[in-house]
């Protein structure tokens, strides 16, 4: 075992026995912290599955959205269980995703303009909800309806906080191996050459249209259960912290800020922005409304400047270069 | 069913926020031809502009003119500033994340408003009559920021056809490598580009504050619909923002009417993204 496996093995096992420590009164608010975390981490991480090959989306807002709404609005109408409420709710999601992501491909929107009709749709998805006030809450929201008789396994509603604690951290996980193995996959190669050059991809026999709605779909996928598990643990969906531009642009930020490119910098990028927006939330308190937001609004700029592979990802590669000198580097996109 | 008067009233309205979004495209589009970078918090300005009017009119109580030509100054100098100190060094990162320091710009702002300027929603009150043509009525002030508006776009036309240097960020939006082959610099040229758009923000902005209340959050507002002016039009594409701009206004006001002001603009969303499909370099490009 290389030191570099133990080291992560250990992070493993101390994240997960982190519930179990005696934390005094503040605990509550810690694994509140780290639930969110875990989950928007796992969001991250599946929008840089698409991300990393040049599919920069705009519009992942309108996948979590999708996936939060749908997951409550079937439980509050219809009394549907999150069991099946969730699943139905990715696969909506994914048809969405497909319905977008088709022409796309098809019609070879690409680049700025693949960024802006993305863009977009997050838009459509948040003005759609709060259009249609009468049954989804409008812009004030819609919250999870516990009232009745039923129990939390069937609801997924729970007063501890240490069971989203362990769902978060596998659901964590589970994004982590999807990107490992989309990493290590004949895929990445193919959606690495599209992103290069699709025609060029296409004339050496890679089925272009084929890998983008794989990867599309199982991108959008990942982040509607991201959006439905966000919805059961806070309770509650909001169309400006769950749809539209504004998310979409804090999922990218996070993941471009930690390092698309690497294992874990979606996951650093996401720790490092929610750690940095509840220190300066905590800070500043209830006067100066606005600083915190605009700290964090000069740190991306100057992070952006001056790491642009990413916290994690400049590190990544520096240590890297000094291990071994001709390493891969990580692919430029002019 | 609709009373046909509210309808010919929407379209009119329509065209006469289809001049404002005009306005608004083409600065931004100026600088996306020419640079080749997306100013996530172009409206952003746009909204410092407005407070900058606002604040001189109700706190100094300077005349509105005066302080619409403050504004322009104040909008060129804004671009500058962004180019000189976010846009320099990324110049030649990838377009993602030019994209995301603009848009860390775009928080940026948005939080320092708020921080500054509370949440609070700010309107100059101008005085002046509503118009009544044959059962419609016209603000006068929305037909006065429309005909200022249009003024400043036949401005800026004017500077790109008739200007040497107009021409040569003309050339620079063609080809970059030739026009340094020409002797021409287009470092200097860039900067040019950043102060005339910033300039086309402050016109914006002094416009806007006689008929929007300015907030914080008035760059999300308008900036999506903004973007998508720029790319239906083409970007880089002047002429085809300016029309893009009257077909988007026109369907958010007319929709917003038969509909409702949300299904207004996510109707204008959704021809937008079918429009990009079907014509994926703009309405007006030509199929290559």
């Amino acid at each position: 075992m290389t030191p570099l496996r133990a080291a992560g093995l250990l992070a493993l096992v101390a994240l997960a026995v982190v519930p179990v420590l005696p934390l005094g009164s503040a605990q509550e608010y810690i694994w509140h912290v780290v639930i969110q975390i875990f989950l928007w981490s796992f969001v991250g991480n599946a929008w840089s599955l698409m991300g990393r090959f040049g599919l920069v989306s705009l519009g992942h807002g309108a996948f979590l959205g999708v996936g939060a709404y749908a997951t409550v609005l079937l439980w509050n109408a219809y009394g549907l269980t999150p069991w099946i409420g969730a699943p139905l709710a990715v696969a909506l999601t994914v048809v969405l995703a497909l319905v977008v992501g088709y022409p796309c491909s098809r019609f070879q929107v690409v680049g700025h303009y693949f960024a802006l009709v993305t863009l977009a749709v997050g838009e459509v998805v948040r003005l759609l909800i709060v259009a249609e006030r009468d049954w989804t809450g409008g812009s004030l929201g819609v919250t999870f309806q516990t009232t009745g008789t039923t129990s939390a396994g069937w609801s997924l509603q729970f007063s501890d906080k240490r069971v989203f604690y362990y769902v978060g951290l596998a659901a964590w996980l589970f994004g982590l191996w999807v990107w490992w193995r989309v990493d290590r996959s004949m895929a990445r190669s193919a959606m690495e050459a599209i992103g290069e050059d699709e025609t060029a991809a296409a004339s050496v026999g890679i089925r272009v249209a084929r890998f983008k709605m794989a990867i599309t779909a199982l991108s959008a996928a990942l982040t509607a259960l991201g959006g439905a598990l966000l919805a059961l643990y806070l309770a509650y969906a909001n169309p400006d912290t769950m749809a539209g531009i504004g998310v979409s642009l804090r999922i990218v930020f996070a993941v471009v800020l930690g390092g698309m490119y690497s294992l874990l910098g979606p996951f650093v990028g996401t720790a490092l922005t929610i750690a940095l927006g509840e220190y300066l939330r905590i800070y500043f308190g209830i006067k100066l409304i606005g600083m915190a937001e605009t700290i964090y609004g000069l740190l991306l700029i100057v992070f952006i400047i001056f790491l642009p592979a990413g916290i994690y990802g400049s590190l990544a590669q520096a240590f890297r270069r000094r291990r071994a000198p001709p390493s891969r580097d990580v692919p430029a996109r002019a | 069913m609709l009373d046909p008067i509210f309808l010919l009233e929407a379209v009119v309205n329509g065209i006469l926020l289809g001049g404002v979004l005009a306005l608004l495209a083409l600065g931004l589009n100026l600088i996306f031809g020419v640079i080749d970078i997306v100013w996530i918090a172009y409206v952003d300005l746009v909204a410092l502009c407005m407070y900058a009017v606002y604040f001189l009119v109700t706190l100094y109580a300077w005349p509105l003119w005066l302080a619409g030509l403050v504004s322009i100054g104040m909008g060129a100098l804004l671009g500058v500033l962004v180019h000189l100190l976010i846009i320099t060094p990324i110049l030649t990162s990838p377009p993602i994340n030019q994209l995301l320091a603009t848009g860390g710009l775009l928080f940026f702002v948005q939080s320092f408003a708020t921080l500054l300027w509370s949440t609070d929603h700010r309107s100059v009150r101008v005085a002046m009559p509503t118009l009544e043509v044959g059962g419609i009525f016209i603000s006068f002030t929305r037909l006065l920021a429309f005909a200022l508006a249009i003024l400043a776009m036949v401005a800026l036309y004017l500077f790109l056809t008739r200007t040497y240097t107009g021409t040569a960020i003309r050339a620079v939006s063609q080809d970059r490598e030739a026009i340094a082959l020409m002797g021409a610099r287009p470092q200097r040229l860039y900067l040019v580009t950043s102060a005339v758009g910033g300039a086309m923000a402050g016109v914006a902005g002094a416009l806007l504050i006689i008929q929007y209340a300015v907030h914080p959050y008035f760059g999300s507002a308008f900036g999506p619909l903004t973007f998508m002016i720029c790319v239906l039009g083409g970007l880089g594409n002047m002429v085809g923002a300016f029309f893009a701009a009257f077909i988007m206004a026109q369907i958010i006001s007319v929709g917003g009417v038969i509909v409702s002001t949300e299904m207004g603009y996510v109707i204008a969303f959704v021809v937008f993204i079918v429009l990009m499909f079907v014509r994926p370099g703009g309405i007006f490009a030509r199929r290559a």
